[in-house]
């Protein structure tokens, strides 16, 4: 037992690495949601999006096409979502079930079509993927920083050479709060969620107010998954969003649907997925083997306890998952 | 000398639903500075005609003329802009933000919240001042009572700059104190100049506070006359194209053995606040007793204890045997088998399952009895279905076809077919929530009679309504109810609204 | 008011919303570069070509009843099952542990015996997430999505160890000869009608037909039934009638749970005769699908599951002549599922304003 190596470096700086995408999809979901429109769409938003960002930035060679290509396609779905949800009024939870299929559906059979090589993309290398950008100073080589002090590992891998997103997502988390608590745009996303009669009749358009939501929805559903495939890994594989999706909402709903505590959160999912793929240091650290089958399986079990029970007591968004009709 | 242009000025206002015509043709004149009520029964069409001038629809027909200008309203957003500020039935607030926040909600001054908040504060307090509208600014509205709630309705649209100021059914959630606290402030607000739309199916108001009166009847506005030149009695009849009993026919009760007695009830409802507190009361057989308050004091969760569907302790007995207020045979089924019936103050939510076919809904709560069943596996459709065509026809339900869904009845209707299921099962004890809530005067008098029937054949009938009216000329004996305490009993020929409504307050009479 | 006939309801609308969704599909496999008209072509004869192509066509549609009916008993009580493809793996790996370690003397005792092992695992897996939803309040869709994650290691888990036949294939043992379900060729046979048996349709599917009469004596003729669908369409009505909602939620999800492991009948014990690793190759997801398209209902879902079974095995020829994914099938699924659900008003409100219109016209 060394219980010390659940605080490993390599660890911790993979919870960034995965915690990353499920923070994007997250505040995706608290945006959509917050503006009452519940999203279950999130992980098909993100795997469209991490196919296209791949297929556009190995096609094109640039990485910044593929982003924009990843993130428009993701507001694509969003927009359908809306179109569903928002405008015809169906059910947001079978709106969000299409959206999912189809992105799984779409990618594979667009994939063959385009690359032929049976549902994925060629992988990406150079400017075609999001380079980790490496501090000065900061060691490169596995084996310098195995041997380096602990500052200098913490500096040199947890801190160091990670990609832009996910330095972007530092300060992703205190804007999103700045423009939920402090801005007009926020109070009224806020209010509409809440009670959208009170916004309506304040003269503000619902529909404006919850297209807006679902598209930032989409923007950061598309950054979460072109991150996937060009930043995390080096190209497009079938399905390999891996019900993150579904991970970030229930992140989102132990986290209240603040955006604070959804860092914590998903953090916390980034550590378990983290851990799940280092055996050998959880081994090191509770001193038994563990199947890697029940590895696979703990992020899942691991959010169906933080459901079932963690939660305390979560109030969503009182107007959530309806659509507004005029009251007569 | 001309007279001024009217602060309001609708001509041909039509407007339809699919196949129902809400208004057909209306015109009408308001002038400024003046209280102009809009009476009529409900679904008679005077809120769709408010929600086109408030910009909520828009009208297949007709000119709004706006200080004798005509004015577009196709958004709320022009209403507002045109003067114009409304104060829904149903409160238009965000119930987890504060007071400040729900004012600036839709005219803040910039992208930035913080220089709106500071803005609003200094005005609000100015506001309130001027017009006695006493609120906290940082009060967040789920914490604040709905008279508080109402005032900062009021104070949202003096804040959007309103001359014009439309108040739909105001005083159906307060109490007769709360109410003239409303009217005080209606006063002044006509005393500076403020034109004032007053909706609501209470004659009384009407001829307590304003200056001219409309009446419309089935999306028609049947008459417009100056308060001072009418009474009631011809207003009633303008609402109801004939004349009307006010009064309910019934000789003196004569009460039997108790057959429902209630000592100590106490309920606490999910989010954990204390909502019955420690009621204690019986009916006997052949009595009404009659629940008055102001929506919200606890009154429904008695009925829901007393129904079956929510938690509670103390002791209940029905003709002296206690029933079950926790475990297994604390439902709504074992309730019936009891003996108790029970008809929920909100039918469209409780007592009908609005997708479901009148029939299924006949069976409603009932659906295990015996008679229903075919076999030990299958229901005998067949046989709800004739006992549901026999029941529609006793109460004259319109249509009388059991197949129909229910949200194709008119709302009296569907509340025919809740009173017929289950005043038709002979239960010891009628438990009768909002009888008439949303229904027409025809059927308010047929469903009074009915009532009265059934306590002249020695049923035990407990009546909660928030419409002193019913409760004054129904019950036998009445009850307060204020913050989950039952604050007095009166008899109806003993009291007056004034003692009542002091009781509904929280005011503690002495003899109570 | 009623605002359209019934038959529009119930015809028109399913109808017009397939032909968006087939329209829709048209266009993406003429993106791909395909003519749509050919693709049609080629399925429509690898589904109904020949009596074999009719028996795959049969046995997936088995699959998809099973499938759809689950989706639509959890949907009357107002629960979103997405799990049904968890479900129908666990209930895969009761029907294969009751016929690995039961020596079942002959098929129909094998049937009992390995379809209610079946119903009970599939049961037992929806179980959790019903009784989570019913006490905590735990959102059923991502308990239910979390659950077909779990589903997938666990039996990974069990085929490469504990339940593993020989060889470098997870997968289990064959079950024994005297346990195998006849062939579709075999029961048409004693009728006298002739029918491949290179195919792999089998007994399952007059279970699957049984399943649907089942459901809808259930839901519709009993008291239950009555129960789920008062608590389906409003949950604070049925508490005032005395339905209890946690009994509701639990048997409802039982139920469900059993008819997805039931699907193990036909995938596991009539086809494969052993379990592998992707036994279930999505039906569970088509279930979805299947009872959006039936309206919940087990004629419609008979005849979507059919139609579904049609375009999953006219999907496998698609990508044997053209090499188009079979998630083509995926694709098209999710177009039903969003225009037969989520978009149902897009098709529905035009729909009635017409009949509005008319009606007017009529009644002048």
């Amino acid at each position: 037992m060394d219980l010390l190596a659940f605080f490993d470096i390599a660890v911790l700086d993979g919870t960034v690495r995965l915690g990353v995408p499920l923070l994007l999809a997250c505040l995706a979901g608290l945006f959509s949601e917050r503006a009452g429109i519940f999203d279950i769409g999130l992980e098909g938003k993100m795997l469209i999006s991490a196919f296209l960002a791949a297929g556009v930035s190995f096609t094109t060679g640039s990485v910044w096409l593929g982003l924009i290509a990843g993130i428009m396609a993701s507001v694509v779905l969003s927009l359908l979502h809306g179109l569903a949800s928002i405008t015809f009024r169906g059910n947001q939870l079978i709106s969000g079930v299409a959206i999912n299929f189809f992105a799984s559906g779409i990618t594979v059979v667009a994939a063959q079509a385009w690359f032929g090589e049976g549902g994925r993309t060629p992988s990406l290398s150079g400017a075609a993927r999001f380079e980790s950008i490496q501090f000065p100073g900061a060691l490169t080589r596995i084996r310098d920083i195995a041997k380096a002090d602990l500052p200098m590992k913490v500096y040199s891998e947890l801190l160091s050479g990670h990609t832009i997103i996910v330095y972007l997502c530092i300060l992703i988390v205190p804007f999103v709060w700045w423009t939920l608590y402090r801005t007009r745009f926020g109070l009224r996303l806020r209010a509409v969620g809440e009670n959208p009669g009170a916004v309506d009749t304040a003269g503000i358009s619902v529909y404006r107010m919850r297209y807006s939501a679902v598209i930032i929805c989409g923007v950061l559903c598309g950054l979460a998954g072109a991150y996937l495939s060009t930043g995390l890994q080096a190209g497009f594989v079938r399905e390999m969003t891996a019900g993150r999706g579904y991970i970030a909402l229930a992140a989102l709903i132990f986290a209240k649907w603040r955006p604070w505590q959804a860092l914590g959160a998903t953090m916390l999912f980034g550590y378990l997925q983290a851990l799940a793929i280092r055996p050998d240091i959880l081994e090191r650290a509770i001193g038994i083997r563990v199947q890697t089958q029940v590895l696979d399986a703990l992020p899942y079990v691991l959010t169906v306890i933080v459901l079932a029970g963690f939660v305390g007591k979560a109030i969503p968004p009182r107007a959530g998952g309806e659509a507004y009709v005029k009251e007569r | 000398m001309t007279a001024p242009a009217p602060a309001i000025e609708l001509v041909g206002i039509s407007k339809a639903f699919g196949p129902v015509q809400a208004n057909k043709d209306i015109s009408i004149r308001v002038m400024p500075g003046t209280i102009h009520g809009i009476i009529g029964e409900n679904g008679a069409g005077k809120s769709t005609l408010m929600s086109i001038l408030y910009g909520f629809y828009k009208a297949d027909a007709g000119e709004v003329f706006i200080n004798g200008q005509k004015t577009e309203i196709p958004d709320s957003q022009a209403a507002i802009a045109a003067g114009i500020g409304m104060v829904f039935q149903h409160f238009k607030l965000v119930e987890n933000f504060t007071v400040l926040e729900n004012v600036i909600l839709g005219v803040e001054d910039g992208f930035l919240l913080r220089p709106s908040l500071t803005k609003a504060r200094k005005e609000l307090k100015q506001l309130s001042e001027e017009y006695e509208l006493h609120v906290d600014p940082d009060a967040v509205i789920e914490e604040i009572g709905v008279g508080m709630q109402q005032r900062v309705e009021i104070l949202k649209a003096l804040y959007r700059q309103a001359d014009i100021l439309i108040l739909d059914e105001p005083t159906g959630v307060l109490t007769p104190a709360e109410a003239d606290q409303l009217f005080r402030i209606l006063g002044r607000l006509r005393e500076e100049g403020k034109t004032i739309i007053l909706i609501t199916h209470k004659l009384r108001e009407i001829m307590e506070i304003t200056d001219t009166v409309s009446v419309m009847r089935r999306g028609e506005m049947t008459a417009t006359v100056k308060t001072a030149e009418t009474d009631p009695a011809q207003l009633a009849e303008l609402m109801v194209g004939r004349k009307v009993l006010l009064q309910v026919d019934k000789v003196p009760a004569k009460p039997g053995d108790v057959i429902l007695d209630v000592q100590n009830l106490n309920v606490t409802d999910a989010q954990g606040v204390h909502r019955v507190k420690n009621v204690s009361f019986n009916i006997r057989a052949g009595e009404i007793l009659g629940i008055a308050g102001v929506a919200g004091n606890g009154q429904s969760e008695l009925l829901e204890v007393l129904g079956g569907y929510e938690k509670g302790t103390g002791t209940i007995t029905v003709n002296g045997q206690p029933i079950d207020l926790t475990g297994k045979y604390s439902d709504g089924q074992s309730r019936r088998k009891r003996g108790i019936a029970h008809v929920p103050e909100d039918r469209q939510r409780e007592g009908l399952v609005m997708n479901f076919s009148a029939w299924e809904n006949t069976a409603f709560g009932y659906h295990s009895d015996p008679r229903y069943q075919k076999n030990v596996l299958f229901m005998d459709h067949a046989a709800i279905k004739a006992d549901t065509a026999e029941k529609m026809e006793r109460f004259d339900v319109r249509p009388p076809n059991p197949l129909l869904a229910a949200k194709n009845f008119s709302g009296g209707n569907q509340q025919k077919i809740v009173v017929a299921r289950e005043i038709e099962r002979n239960p010891d004890v009628l438990l009768i929530g909002q009888p008439t809530r949303g229904v027409d005067i025809g059927a308010i008098e047929f469903i009074h009679k009915q009532i009265v029937a059934l306590r002249d054949q020695g049923k035990a009938i407990l009546l909660v309504s928030v419409e002193l009216d019913e409760i004054m000329s129904l019950s036998d004996r009445i009850a307060v109810m204020f913050d989950g305490r039952i604050m007095g009993e009166r008899l109806p020929q003993d009291t007056n609204v004034q003692e009542l409504g002091l009781l509904m307050a929280g005011v503690q009479g002495d003899a109570a | 008011m009623q605002k359209m006939p019934n038959w529009a309801d119930v015809v028109l609308v399913p109808v017009l919303s397939l032909v968006l969704a087939a329209i829709i599909s048209a266009i993406v496999i003429l993106a791909i570069g395909h003519n749509p008209i050919d693709a049609l072509g080629i399925m429509v004869k690898g589904a109904l070509g020949n009596s074999a192509n009719v028996s795959y066509t049969l046995y997936y549609a088995t699959n998809f009843i099973f499938t759809g009916l689950a989706v639509a008993v959890a949907y009357h009580a107002r629960m979103f099952n997405i799990g049904g493809e968890g479900q129908a793996y666990i209930g895969g790996l009761g029907a294969a542990l009751a016929c690995l370690y039961i020596p079942w003397p002959h098929w129909t005792l094998a049937l009992i015996g390995g379809g209610v092992a079946a119903a009970v695992f599939g049961a037992a897996w929806a179980a959790i997430p019903a009784y989570l939803q019913a006490k905590r309040g735990s959102h059923i869709v991502i308990t239910t999505i979390m659950f077909n994650y779990m589903a997938y290691p666990l039996l990974n888990f069990l085929l490469n160890g504990p339940i593993k036949a020989g060889g470098m294939e997870p997968a289990t043992p064959s079950f024994a000869e005297a346990m195998h379900l006849p062939n579709l060729s075999a029961i048409l046979g004693a009728v006298g009608i002739s029918f491949s048996d290179r195919g792999p349709a089998n007994f399952a599917l007059i279970i699957a037909l049984l399943a649907c009469v089942f459901v809808w004596a259930l839901i519709w003729k009993t008291k239950l039934g009555y129960e789920t669908r008062a608590f389906g369409e409003s949950e604070s009505a049925a508490k005032y009638a005395g339905i209890k909602p946690t009994k509701i939620i639990m048997i409802a999800m039982l139920i469900s749970g059993g008819l997805a492991g039931m699907m193990a009948i036909n995938n596991v014990m009539g086809e494969a005769e052993r379990l592998v690793l992707n036994a279930v190759e999505g039906a569970g997801f088509i279930g979805i699908a299947v009872a959006l398209m039936g309206r919940n209902h087990p004629v419609g879902i008979l005849i979507a599951a059919i139609l579904f079974g049609i375009l999953y095995q006219g999907g496998a020829e698609l990508s044997a002549e053209l090499r188009i994914p079979r998630e083509m099938v995926t694709v098209i699924q999710a177009l039903v599922i969003l225009f037969t659900g989520a978009l149902d008003n897009m098709v529905r409100m035009p729909i009635e304003k017409l009949f509005v219109a008319f009606g007017r016209k009529g009644a002048n």
